[in-house]
């Protein structure tokens, strides 16, 4: 026979095929049932992948007797339901369960058919085996709930994680207001490499370090933390900031990895009603001064990153704060906020800061006036410590004047 | 006190004037079960219809998963939209899990509550010693899991036209494809609460006269359940229907208006 022939006659034998063995022997199971569920009329397929005999099934069953029990309700509150409302169903999942007790998987397409009248008639039924895909499902809704178990998990890691990187709330630190704030980028899931610590040498004899460690997540939060333990190690042993932060600067480039950080670190000892501070900073933003009734003014010099180039540029600064004055330290999270294509930039720093300068907590305030501008929403973590020396009573100044003549 | 009627997608037809006939739908879908009884009311009562918290078109926000845990939530609901309404007298008719629904908000303002209409209800799903309620706690377990196969084919693409929409009409072609859907979270809770709930005990002490009607081959609440509802309360009467299945206010909606309209109007049963 040649190609042509054997086409022809292929085509042939299907237009011949019978209607009846197109249903009987059709590659899914059929059902017809009356409006309330009763079995009229099935196929061979449906005898096959269930295993009962037509005759048992034809004016004896109802489709929702062969579902599991599950399957019935599920069968009486929706398909039915969905059914008469909307004339047809798709891809509803049940199990049949099959002659031998055995469940059979499926998914279901029903069809309604409506007399002239508009009185329900009949209900076909398409059966499809759906063992493999239901196994299929299943995993994946197996994988679904731990993805979702998971991720609570590494959520409650990352909080956890970030409570060891800044303290639970600042210290009191006698003669000192300290106010400290921090946020971490977008909702928080993610741990920030922004971190503060505020701790005590001796009486009168405090150390603040803020810096930012770049990238973000577990890999930064190791560097986190060995940076914060580190300076604290170090801060006892070294009286300079300078020294403390090449120190660092060593001991980050002997841990390997590429993780650097900005820090910047300020040494404050009590001189009676006023403070002295000893301050560098490694890249890092200077912290802002704000003298008693003066204007914003940066203090010290930005010196090199920590943990990229072994020779470290750093200098110490020393400076007075007198009472009344204000010294903010702060990261690129505020000067870097943004809405839109603007940043919330320097000068709305100095003006937040002269704002909360006599507030009771400045450090919240400068970190609500970032959030404020970028509609809550934090781009980048924001940390934001102030120190401020308590000004004198107005009733001791009167007391010194009142003194001064005798 | 309007929100609870945006809330729970609450449409008022028929006679302002009239006595107020509340329908509520029970596990499943929402109020368009009501869609072949309700017009029938109309003419003579004041027809309200209302979707339950997490169903149709309630808003997603009228479900509170601790205040929903149950049933009790839900007849709080009743009863505020009721009190919103300004609706007294009311006769309530509750299909399937809405009966025990319709019971507890009597129980909770027995003096708004004129007549129940207990439409295939059950007290109690799963079996107890002494009584058949014609499943078991592995049953249960499996139609949990059958939720979850079926709400495979939910996306969360969807949640946002089927929820939220409390200007259904308009979109009514649409969404009758999908009023049999919900948010999976939600029908999940609403199959437990409704399946492992047990309301035995408070039917004896409803005294608002109730209406059971009680399909025959109902496969979720069978004949044996429905006589034990309208024995176990004072004052019940139990009206048989020709029809078969669970949903008669779809199957058979003229036989069930019939057996409802006598009784409401002056306490007349025909069964």
């Amino acid at each position: 026979m040649n190609p042509q022939a054997a086409s022809d006659a292929f085509y042939a034998a299907l237009l011949d095929d019978d209607p009846e063995q197109l249903y009987e022997r059709a590659p899914c199971g059929y059902l017809s049932t009356t409006p309330d569920g009763m079995v009229v009329k099935t196929n061979a397929t449906f005898v096959d992948l269930t295993g009962y005999p037509r005759e048992d099934l034809v004016g004896r069953r109802t489709f929702a007797s062969l579902l599991t029990a599950g399957g019935r309700i599920y069968h009486e509150t929706h398909y039915a339901p969905m059914l008469r409302m909307q004339g047809t169903v798709r891809e509803v999942a049940f199990e049949i369960v099959r002659a031998d007790g055995t469940r059979l998987p499926v998914l279901i397409n029903a069809a309604l058919e409506w007399d002239a009248d508009g009185s329900p008639r009949v209900v076909r039924v398409a059966v499809f085996d759906a063992t493999h895909r239901r196994e299929y499902e299943r995993e994946l809704l197996r994988a679904k709930q731990r993805a979702e178990q998971s991720e609570s998990r590494a959520q409650a890691l990352a909080r956890t994680l970030q409570s060891t990187l800044i303290p639970p709330s600042p210290p009191l630190v006698p003669g000192l207001d300290v106010s400290a704030a921090y946020r971490p980028a977008g909702d928080g899931r993610e741990v920030g490499g922004d971190f503060y610590d505020i701790f005590q040498i001796s009486a009168g004899h405090w150390v603040v370090a803020l810096g930012d460690v770049c990238g973000k997540g577990v890999d930064a939060a190791v560097v986190t933390a060995l940076v914060r333990h580190t300076i604290r190690a170090l801060s006892v042993q070294q009286e300079q900031p300078s020294a403390v932060l090449r120190d660092l600067n060593d001991v980050l480039l002997a841990q390997g990895g590429d993780r650097f950080c900005t820090v910047v670190l300020v040494r404050l000892r009590r001189d009676g009603d006023a403070w002295s501070a000893t301050m560098a900073s490694g890249g890092h933003p200077l912290p802002l001064h704000v003298p008693a009734g003066c204007t914003v003014r940066p203090v010290g010099a930005t010196g090199t990153l920590v943990g990229v180039l072994s020779q470290l540029r750093v200098q110490d600064s020393v400076l007075r704060l007198d009472p009344g004055d204000l010294l903010v330290m702060y990261t690129d999270g505020v000067t870097e906020g943004r809405r839109a294509a603007e940043f919330f930039g320097e000068e709305r720093l100095h003006r937040s800061v002269v704002d909360h300068r006599d507030a009771r907590l400045p450090a919240d305030g400068i970190l609500g006036d970032v959030l404020d501008f970028q509609q809550g929403s934090a781009r980048d973590d924001i940390a934001v410590v102030a120190v401020r020396v308590p000004p004198l009573p107005a009733t001791v100044h009167q007391q010194v004047r009142e003194e001064s003549p005798t | 006190m309007d929100d609870i009627l945006a809330r729970h997608n609450v449409r008022v037809t028929g006679r302002p004037d009239g006595r107020p006939v509340m329908f509520a739908h029970g596990f499943g879908c929402d109020q368009n079960m009501w869609r072949f009884v309700a017009p029938a009311f109309e003419d003579e009562f004041r027809v309200v219809l209302f979707d339950q918290a997490g169903a149709g078109g309630a808003d997603p926000a009228a479900y509170d998963p601790a205040r929903h845990a149950s049933l009790h939530g839900y007849a709080e609901d009743v009863v505020s939209i009721c009190r919103a309404l300004e609706a007294r007298d009311v006769v309530f008719v509750g299909h399937s899990v809405s009966s025990m629904i319709g019971a507890l908000a009597a129980l909770a303002e027995p003096d708004r509550f004129a007549r129940l209409v207990m439409v295939s209800p059950s007290p109690r799903y799963i079996d107890d010693e002494g009584y058949v309620g014609g499943f078991s706690a592995t049953d249960i377990r499996e139609l949990l899991d059958s939720l979850d196969s079926n709400y495979l084919g939910w996306s969360s693409a969807m949640a946002p036209m089927i929820m939220g929409n409390p200007e259904r009409p308009e979109l009514a072609g649409e969404l009758t494809d999908s009023f049999c859907r919900t948010d999976p979270q939600i029908a999940r809770r609403f199959a437990e609460v409704t399946f492992t709930s047990d309301n035995r005990a408070d039917l004896p002490r409803v005294q608002t006269p109730t209406l059971v009607l009680q399909c025959a081959q109902d496969a979720i609440a069978p004949v044996s359940v429905g006589r034990y509802v309208a024995e176990a309360m004072p004052h019940a009467s139990l009206v048989l229907l020709d029809a078969t299945g669970h949903c008669p206010n779809l199957s058979a909606p003229e036989e069930t208006v019939a057996a409802i309209a006598p009784f409401i109007r002056d306490g007349r049963l025909v069964g």
